[in-house]
């Protein structure tokens, strides 16, 4: 049976250049392990580093278990509070993907809705749109979510602040991708809308909400696919780089941005590995996403059809 | 000796699945002076046999045996002898000559690029042989018009360039990869006659691939069919296609629309050789059954235009929506269409005749609404389709106008299955259809276009041109309309192609009571489908007449220079 869906697979120009391709094969392999681990986070870890019955201080500054004065109990030892090293990763790795994931999902939802409306639509309202997003493009993304950040601050409390942490981080990260959604899909459905199966469909009387969702994302969705995937680990290394910054995901439930900046004040004391881990594992996943984003946009790309 | 000579030419192109054998034991010859043509359906691996002369096969296509001769020098796999020959001794003109000059070189840098890389001329007697070469090509002004780029010529223009650029280093051989397919009938024949004269002025070898009999029946002297990369028959053109042997070139000459009478139904033959004779007619009753019995009223005007005028430029007048606007307001002719009026009465076909540019299909997109007119008055049974406000008012017509469309590779959403595809609009027009009688509706579409019913669980790019324009009738069918409009619904595709899907219309317009409105730049097509034309050059009208008056007794300058101008196949016979 899963020989047989295998087969199938493999019987598809996608899935041929897939398996020709090692680099897809093993940052996919890479990726696909962390999100088990991040997904079953509980399970996976030896510790949960949220649970302070669990944390002791005695612990704290433990080596990795292959150094001198490690523990085989923390394998990649511990930081400054005694949480082991390998377990926050595995949870921090989990907020991260959260934000990469959900930020991707709402600037698509936003830039793709606005994109398909403006490419079909035209006129002045396409005009706006358009000249909005290239506003948008002009401001750093980094700023943008530095700027929402502050923005959210000075209206939410201070209690409140820490719960809604994570939510306006989603946001002024999704805010500052969207252009990208937008230009892309506008473009492909400038394309699109001159094809004759469009021309039908309004001959049939279809809905222009109809035409525009349902015949013609339909067939833009491909390039829309590829920059989500680079814009999924742009997310999370911004992310990240907010939580460095100290304007991301609060200390009680670090990202790995977070793990970064709490090891960056140890580095030069010798406790090396609070900081190294979690950029290492930041660097990977980052990097997986990416090399998977490059071989999608080849594959993808009927120009470049592997034969 | 002949002067080209082809043997065993065997090129097959290696893909991960199976091999695809382009060309299989090809052989033929040609000698100086002589046009031969090649000819078949698409993918018949004519355009391959041309590439494999001067080396440019595709990777990972390959020629795997065989041999090609020109002068009794060894062309196959000596990349540098043919370095030398391409472009000096072989003369290349593509279809496509929108494309087949780069845009950003002056005619003149183009010229004595290829002139001064093959022969030992200093710049000046470049340039002064490059104008020489403009002239006998027919380009008026050539010393002035050296100067300009590409886009400053019109198609005829370019492609005369090209052809000026194939013959600039006096060639012995000249291949023609479908010359005129993009090319208006008037301009297709002026660079035909200039082909024939060039051959017989300078004793060169060509060879024309084409696909149009007419072309063939009027320049060439022999001839070669092909299928799937062989070649089933050559010879003789006039004895060919006057007496064909074998049954693929039967089937081709056979299904070719005659151009001097009217005929009422295309003839077809099966690969076996036998004649296809059965129609569609019983496969209607069904659909009848369901639409309820209609009257045909031929006194009845189903549409009327009245002083239709559409300028694009007028930004003022096109609506948001206005499809293709961009595309075409780069025309030179300001009015797209200019003050048509024509009536269309139920039940009869109306052609729409006329070169591109003509402004025949932004016709169509008005009546279908796609585009607004810019003045002017459309009453589809006497209810006007625009509003005060130049709006379409979709909802008046109820689905009862639709239209079939040229490209039937794009007409198709590639993401739907059939069944998607046929289900919508009867959905759309049902809104509390029960599942059993959505599925018999979409078992008689599918029937009476002469589709299987498995086919409705697949997707487009699972069949063929001619089975997508099928797919494209039953879905026009679906919301049961009274006015079908069909834009050049046959020039994508192959001749027998065309016969059927024709003989469909035929049938199905008799069966249903349909009118049509049949859009073309194929003046023999038109002839067999239509009751009345009219005749439209740069967007006015030049004449509207009975099919028959027309072809005998011509009025306007136009349409006389239009059909004596056609490619014939029976011009030889």
């Amino acid at each position: 049976m899963i020989y047989k869906t295998f087969n199938k697979i493999y019987d598809t120009d996608i899935g041929y250049s897939f398996f020709k391709s090692k680099i897809a094969v093993i940052s996919s392999t890479i990726l696909f392990i962390i999100l088990l681990c991040s997904v079953f986070a509980g399970v996976v870890s030896p510790y949960n580093p949220f649970d302070p019955a669990t944390v002791s201080l005695m612990d704290a500054f433990t080596p990795p278990s292959w150094s001198e004065g490690g523990s085989s109990s923390f394998i990649l030892g511990t930081d400054q509070q005694g949480r082991d090293m390998f377990s926050t990763i595995i949870y921090g790795s989990r907020i991260s993907l959260i934000v990469g994931f959900a930020s991707i999902l709402f600037a698509m939802v936003l830039g793709v809705f606005l994109g398909v409306t403006a490419g079909y639509i035209g006129g002045k309202y396409e005009i706006v749109v358009m000249r909005v997003t290239d506003v948008q493009l002009t401001i750093p993304s980094i700023l943008m979510a530095l700027l929402v950040n502050g923005i959210a601050k000075s209206f939410i409390s201070q209690s409140m602040h820490n719960d809604m942490a994570i939510y306006v981080l989603i946001f002024a990260i999704g805010i500052s991708e969207w252009p990208q959604f937008a230009r892309v899909s506008r473009a492909s459905t400038l394309v699109e809308k001159n094809k004759e199966y469009v021309s039908a469909s309004r001959i049939i009387g279809l809905s222009n909400i109809l035409i525009m969702f349902k015949h013609i994302l339909p067939n833009i969705l491909r390039p829309l696919l590829v920059i989500a995937t680079i814009g999924l680990a742009l997310a999370i290394i911004t992310e990240s780089t907010l939580s460095f910054l100290g304007v991301g995901v609060p200390p009680t439930t670090p990202s790995l941005g977070t793990l970064i900046r709490f090891g960056n004040s140890f580095l030069f004391s010798g406790e090396w590995w609070i900081t190294f881990f979690p950029a290492i594992f930041l660097i990977i996943l980052a990097l997986s996403i990416n090399l998977l984003g490059d071989w999608m946009r080849d594959a993808l790309n009927p120009k470049l059809k592997i034969r | 000796m002949s002067f080209l000579e082809v043997k065993n030419l065997n090129i097959s192109y290696p893909t991960r699945k199976e091999t695809i054998v382009a060309s299989k034991d090809v052989e033929f010859t040609l000698e100086r002076g002589e046009i031969l043509g090649i000819v078949g359906e698409s993918g018949s691996g004519k355009s391959t046999i041309a590439n494999a002369i001067i080396n440019l096969i595709d990777p990972p296509g390959e020629i795997t045996s065989g041999s090609i001769k020109m002068d009794n020098n060894e062309l196959r796999d000596n990349e540098e002898l043919i370095q030398k020959i391409r472009g000096k001794k072989i003369g290349f003109v593509f279809q496509d000559p929108q494309t087949s000059l780069n845009p950003l070189f002056r005619i003149k840098d183009q010229l004595i690029e290829t002139i001064q890389t093959h022969l030992n001329l200093n710049y000046q007697d470049a340039l002064k042989k490059s104008i020489q070469l403009l002239e006998e090509v027919g380009i008026d002004n050539a010393e002035k018009r050296i100067e300009d780029y590409p886009h400053q010529f019109s198609g005829g223009m370019r492609q005369r360039v090209v052809i000026a650029l194939a013959i600039s280093c006096e060639p012995d051989l000249i291949i023609a990869d479908e010359p005129t397919t993009a090319l208006d009938v008037s301009i297709q024949h002026q660079i035909l006659e200039l082909l024939k004269d060039l051959t017989k002025k300078r004793n060169l070898g060509v060879i024309i691939i084409t696909h149009d009999m007419g072309v063939i029946a009027e320049t060439t002297d022999r001839v070669i069919v092909m299928r799937h990369g062989l070649i089933v028959e050559q010879g003789d053109t006039k004895e060919l296609l006057t007496n064909p042997k074998s049954n693929e070139a039967r089937s081709l000459v056979i299904s070719v629309p005659p151009t001097n009478k009217k005929i009422d139904r295309f003839r077809l033959i099966s690969p076996d050789g036998k004649e296809i004779t059965a129609d569609s007619k019983n496969l209607t009753k069904k659909i009848i059954k369901t639409w309820g019995v209609r009257e045909k009223n031929e006194n009845k005007k189903i549409l009327q235009l009245t002083a239709v005028t559409k300028i694009f430029d007028d930004k003022s007048l096109v609506s948001n929506f206005s499809f293709g606007s961009k595309a075409e307001s780069t025309n030179k002719v300001e009015k797209a269409v200019d003050n048509v009026s024509f009536e269309l009465f139920e039940g009869e076909t109306l052609g729409l005749v006329g070169e591109s540019g003509s402004g025949k299909s932004t016709i169509a997109k008005i009546i279908t609404g796609l585009v607004g007119p810019s003045n002017g008055e459309i009453f589809y049974n006497d209810i006007s389709l625009y509003n005060s406000k130049r709006k379409y008012q979709i909802d008046k017509s109820r689905g009862q106008i639709q239209m079939i469309f040229q490209d039937p590779y794009s007409s198709l959403n590639p993401r739907f299955k059939v069944r998607d595809i046929i289900s919508e609009p009867i959905k759309l027009f049902q809104k509390n259809i029960n599942k059993n009688e959505l599925t018999q509706n979409m078992y008689d579409l599918i029937d009476i276009v002469g589709m299987t019913r498995q086919s409705l669980d697949r997707y487009p790019h699972e069949f063929s041109g001619g089975q997508r324009q099928r797919i494209s009738i039953a879905r026009a069918l679906a919301t049961r309309p009274r006015l079908l409009i069909c834009d050049e619904p046959t020039s994508a595709l192959d001749v027998s192609i065309q016969a059927q899907v024709l003989n469909l219309l035929k049938d199905i317009q008799d069966e249903l009571h349909l009118t049509m409105l049949f859009i073309s730049h194929d003046l023999p097509v038109i002839r067999q489908m239509c009751n009345r034309i009219v005749v439209l050059k740069n967007g006015s009208v030049c004449e509207t007449k009975e099919t028959e008056e027309l072809f005998n007794n011509p009025a306007h300058p136009y349409t006389k220079e239009l059909i004596r101008l056609m490619p014939k196949i029976e011009s030889i016979i």
